[in-house]
């Protein structure tokens, strides 16, 4: 059973990862959107990680010291050796793509959708990209730093819901 | 020791026998088993999850049977943010359900869209917009107590509702429906205000 330092070793080894932090005990990897898919591949098959915990995702705009527009975070577990793993990507607009990760997790495919419908981050060949808990009609992406607080005033465009119609 | 303080026992001769009009006992057996849904869709639904456990006992008016499907259930307690994504399936899950059946609107939110009112971009503004209310409770959360005075009102309107027919059409042949009645508390704990009621502060006051 590898430990993280050797884990993380193994990775910078290959050359997938650009930066590397340990805080309080919890690593995280810095790889680039192209290189993501082999690496979590790598990390599932060679290193056990068979559960992905969360997909989440950071807005950086106008954030003291940074470089990078959107930071993708996954949260990776192995339920075998009880090691956790945090997977970074940096996006930067106009290209917000990254390859999906259902094929490796099922459980990617909701938590891909939220942040789809969030942030406006598209997932390649995920199978069913649709926005997840805002209305279909929705334009915009609300967790954005650039969403005005007050809303763009898409309410006012969506289907009226009346008593009556069913 | 306590003495046993019968309300029927030992009141009747043994081989009694008690009439009554159809419309009382359908009206007392609907009543008493309002098996609401399962319906929680924010944090008022802890408050009816207390209205419902022992402190509070919802069991005690026969609606403590939460059912996790609409077709068993008479009463629909939308405690929560109903979201546009939501709302479409709450009238769904509304006519899936038997009737008679009826909704409460729990919490400011349901009521009229709540803090989300102005700004909030995913919150109807109310869920009367998506299926009809019958009592509607405020507050943010309700506590149990008012969730328990809004069921006693559905409890109101369905003692106050006719099932006979007008006219003398001949027996058990359809006819036209009595128009219910005016719903009355039964039980009230609503105190009538003094007077005119003075706004306290100004965000009370109604402006525009």
């Amino acid at each position: 059973m590898a430990t993280i330092a050797e884990i993380v070793e193994a990775l910078e080894e290959s050359g997938d990862v650009v930066a590397t932090s340990t805080f309080r005990g919890d690593t995280r990897v810095v790889v680039l959107p192209e290189r993501l898919a082999p690496v979590a591949r790598r990390l599932q098959v060679e290193f056990g990680f068979d559960m992905l915990i969360d997909v989440t995702c950071v807005d950086y705009l106008q954030y003291p010291g940074a470089r990078d527009r959107f930071g993708l975070v996954y949260s990776l577990f192995s339920t075998e050796s009880n090691q956790r793993l945090w997977l970074r990507v940096f996006l930067n607009e106009p290209d917000l793509e990254v390859d999906s990760l259902v094929p490796l997790w099922e459980s990617a495919n909701w938590m891909e959708r939220e942040v789809y419908d969030l942030f406006g981050i598209r997932f390649r060949r995920h199978p069913d990209l649709r926005r997840i808990l805002l209305p279909e009609a929705f334009t915009s992406h609300p967790l954005r730093k650039d969403y005005p607080l007050q809303g763009r005033g898409e309410r006012h465009h969506l289907p009226v819901i009346e008593r009556g119609e069913s | 020791m306590i003495q046993p303080q019968p309300w029927i026992e030992g009141r009747l001769p043994a081989d009694s026998v008690i009439t009554t009009t159809v419309e009382q006992a359908i009206n007392w057996a609907r009543q008493s088993s309002i098996w609401p849904m399962t319906f929680g869709l924010a944090c008022c639904a802890i408050e009816m999850m207390s209205a419902g456990a022992s402190r509070y006992d919802m069991d005690r008016f026969g609606a403590g049977a939460f059912r996790a499907t609409p077709r068993q259930a008479d009463l629909m307690i939308v405690a929560g943010t109903v979201t546009y994504k939501m709302a479409s399936r709450v009238r769904r899950l509304y006519h899936m359900m038997p009737d008679p059946k009826f909704v409460i609107a729990m919490g400011a939110c349901t009521v009229g869209g709540g803090p989300y009112f102005k700004w909030g971009y995913h919150v109807v503004k109310g869920v009367d917009l998506v299926v009809p209310v019958d009592v509607y409770v405020p507050g943010c959360p309700p506590r149990p107590e008012a969730l328990l005075e809004g069921l006693m009102r559905i409890q109101d309107k369905i003692k106050a509702h006719r099932i006979g027919k007008t006219g003398d059409a001949a027996w058990f042949k359809p006819g036209e429906k009595v128009e219910d009645r005016l719903p009355l508390p039964h039980h009230t704990g609503h105190v009538a205000a003094p007077g005119p009621q003075q706004a306290r502060t100004d965000h009370q006051k109604i402006k525009g």
